[in-house]
Formats: structure tokens, C-alpha cells, sequence
């Protein structure tokens, strides 16, 4: 059946959290767990979401809920995993939310282990672009140009001067039987995905964008606009791997107006034409590389 | 089970847990005091498409006779719910 506002579990799990108003990141732990319900138990390494989900007594999840080590998130999944299947327990998740940095910096070689284990377990990346939880500092998932309190906008240095790692890839090239990439605008092509990854067998990854209105410099009313947007001018992209094979879930059939997206944010209003320029280059590059390889 | 507000807010040594573990969805303070704005749904226009709902960051609209509602307590006034519906059942009202 497939899965939309209806047919959804009624029952909030993340709840009362002290994120900032128009959170992308707790949109999608929110969402997560609805999709995967009251038997899954969360693991959350350092990171925005533990900050605002577990500060004594005020505990915002419903389900089981732990705090890893930073490092950690895919590491304690197995352990969970591991613990209850040893105790015969059945019919559970279990699902680690960690934002960009905890997966692509910090946490990358415990994921790799957990996928060359092949353990079964649900890994979600939140990825609002930087460690927005301790004040913006550049992660490996910044954007190019993007300006942060580690790669400051200056007369000579204009921001971020590295593109954005490609998580998605260096998860699918290890072989993984499910990876998704995700936005938040598009929440019901992220329930799928989230609902698909519980129904296989083996680890899943699924990378979701989700902006953060402190750290890109945009209204709190802009969050899910902004996460549509991003998808619609190019610059990030729906797809899945499965089966040893990419797949595009949507393909926009004109890009809207990457400069217009990117001036929106006070995090890129630095930015030269030339920048712009560079950036709708290296976007135009990447969707030659999907039109080729993704189905 | 969804996370609610308790009467009591664990303060003396015997209520705080020795170890690490404490009760799921254990609630304390409420949100409200955040927003400068609050939603406002016109019942008239609203035709329980659920778009605010799903797209609410903090999951404080829920369904009501088959419209949306708010829960007050929580909600932070963002205004995500007020640019998603489609029929602009939603409006922004300052706080008093």
C-alpha cells in the first residue's frame, strides 16, 4: 500500500524537541519514525537532533531512543541489532538518524563496517550542510561557496572551496542492498524510501536533505520550499541503488534557476558571478554522469 | 506512544536516575513561549488535504473531524504549514 498523509501512523514519536522553529533535520527524524513506527529503536550520535531530543527530563522520543559516540552511530545499530536478535526479539528497526558530519566525516568508517557486515539495520543521514549544531562549521557534505564559521567569506577566500562529498556513490560502490538519496520537499518520495528500506533485508542508507533556516540563512518558513528548490534547479537529486544498479526518481525536465536558489540563502549572498558560474558547471558535469549511468 | 507532559519535573537525588536510562516521551516544558507568530486555520477553507500536517517539523497538527488542528503547547510558529496549504486556509497572527 502505498504511503501518504492518510495512511500514515496518527502517533507523533518526536515530539516537544527544542529544534529550531522550521527544522528540516527534525522533519525527517519526525517522518522516519512514523513511517517506521513504535517498534524501532533510535540511535543518535552527537548532532542537532540528540541536542534537541534528549535534554534531562525533557525526553522528546516516544520509541527507544539512545545517544551514540559520535563516531559511533552505525556501530551501536549493529549492537542493538545484534542484541535483541540474541534475545529473540523480532519485528523491530533499527534506525540511526546522524546529521552530515556524523556520517561523511566523523562516522564514515563505522558505516562502512556496518555495510561490509551487511548488518540489518536503517541508516539515516540528515544533511543540512555543516555542524549546525555547534554554530555552522564546514562539514564534508558544505556545498562549494558556501560560507560557514570555518571557511569564512573574505576579499580572497569566498567560502567553502571544496564541493560536496559524494556520500551516496562511496555507500553504493561498497555493494549496499538499498541507498537512497531524499529531500524533504519531496517528504512522500522520502516515506517510500524510508518504507522500502524496512522492508529489506540487509543494510540501508538513506540520505536526506534537510535545510536548516539558522545555518543557510533562510526564513523558518522557507525550510520545505528551499528543499524543493534544490532538487528543481539540479544542484541535489532523487535516485536510488538497488540491485547494483542507479535509478532516478525524478528527473526535472528544465532546471529552474540555480543563481535565484542560491542568492536566496545568506550563506551563498557572497557569492560572484563567476562562483555561480563554476557551480552550475559542476552540476551540469554531475547530471552528465546520472544521464549516463542512472536509469 | 507519543511523547507527553508530566506534573512532575524530576529534581530531588532519589528522582534523577543513577544510570543513563529514563522513561521515553517524558515531557516538562512546553514550546509555546518561542513564536512571535502563531496559525490560525479557517475551518471554512480548510479541506483536510493533511499537507500541513505531514510537512510540520514539530508534528503539532493533527486531524480534527477530518481537519487540521493545532496544538498550541508546542507549535513554534514557523509558518511551514501556513506556505504549504494549498488553499490558504492558514493565516500568521502575531502573539499578544
Amino acid at each position: 500500500m502505498a504511503i501518504n498523509a492518510k495512511t500514515l501512523d496518527k502517533t507523533e514519536y518526536f515530539y516537544g524537541h527544542k529544534a529550531c522553529a522550521g527544522c528540516g533535520g527534525s522533519l525527517a527524524v519526525r517522518i522516519a519514525l512514523k513511517v517506521l513506527g513504535e517498534r524501532s529503536i533510535a540511535v543518535l550520535p552527537a548532532g542537532c537532533m540528540s541536542a534537541v531530543g534528549f535534554n534531562f527530563p525533557q525526553l522528546c522520543f516516544g520509541n527507544n531512543a539512545i545517544i551514540s559516540t559520535f563516531a559511533g552511530t552505525a556501530s551501536m545499530l549493529t549492537g542493538v541489532e545484534a542484541g535483541l536478535r540474541a534475545q529473540g526479539i523480532k519485528d523491530f528497526h533499527a534506525v540511526g538518524f546522524a546529521g552530515d558530519g556524523g556520517t561523511a566525516d566523523i562516522g564514515i568508517q563505522a558505516l562502512s563496517g556496518a555495510i561490509d557486515r551487511n548488518d540489518n539495520i536503517i541508516y539515516i543521514c540528515y544533511d543540512n550542510e555543516a555542524y549546525m549544531n555547534t554554530g555552522i562549521q564546514k562539514s564534508s557534505l558544505t556545498p562549494f561557496g558556501a560560507k560557514t564559521t570555518t571557511t569564512p567569506a573574505g576579499k580572497n577566500i569566498r567560502g567553502n572551496l571544496r564541493p560536496k562529498k559524494n556520500m551516496f556513490e562511496i555507500v553504493a560502490a561498497h555493494g549496499i542492498p538499498y541507498a537512497a538519496t531524499a529531500s524533504i520537499g519531496y517528504i512522500n518520495d522520502f516515506m517510500r524510501k524510508v518504507q522500502k528500506a524496512s522492508e529489506i533485508e540487509g543494510t540501508k542508507f538513506i540520505h536526506v536533505l534537510a535545510p536548516c533556516p539558522t545555518g543557510w540563512g533562510v526564513p523558518t518558513d522557507a525550510t520545505v520550499d528551499i528543499a524543493k528548490e534544490v532538487v528543481d534547479c539540479g544542484l541535489w537529486y532523487l535516485a536510488e541503488y538497488e540491485d547494483g544498479e542507479f535509478k532516478l526518481n525524478h528527473r526535472p525536465s528544465v532546471f529552474t534557476d540555480a543563481g535565484e536558489y542560491l542568492r536566496k540563502q545568506s550563506r551563498f549572498r557572497h557569492l560572484k558571478d563567476e562562483d555561480i558560474e563554476t557551480i552550475i558547471n559542476a552540476r551540469d558535469k554531475k547530471w552528465d554522469f546520472i544521464n549516463k549511468n542512472f536509469k | 506512544m507519543k511523547p507527553y507532559l508530566r506534573n512532575k519535573i524530576p529534581s530531588s537525588p532519589e528522582e534523577i536516575p543513577e544510570n543513563t536510562a529514563y522513561e521515553a516521551g517524558y515531557l516538562v516544558t512546553k514550546n509555546a513561549g518561542w513564536r512571535n507568530v502563531k496559525p490560525v486555520i479557517s475551518i471554512g477553507k480548510c479541506v483536510g488535504c493533511l499537507n500541513c500536517y505531514l510537512y510540520c517539523p514539530d508534528g503539532v497538527i493533527y486531524q480534527d473531524n477530518g481537519k487540521a488542528a493545532i496544538d498550541y503547547d508546542f507549535c513554534k510558529g514557523c509558518g511551514i504549514c501556513r506556505k504549504i496549504c494549498k488553499t490558504g486556509a492558514i493565516e500568521m497572527e502575531a502573539e499578544k
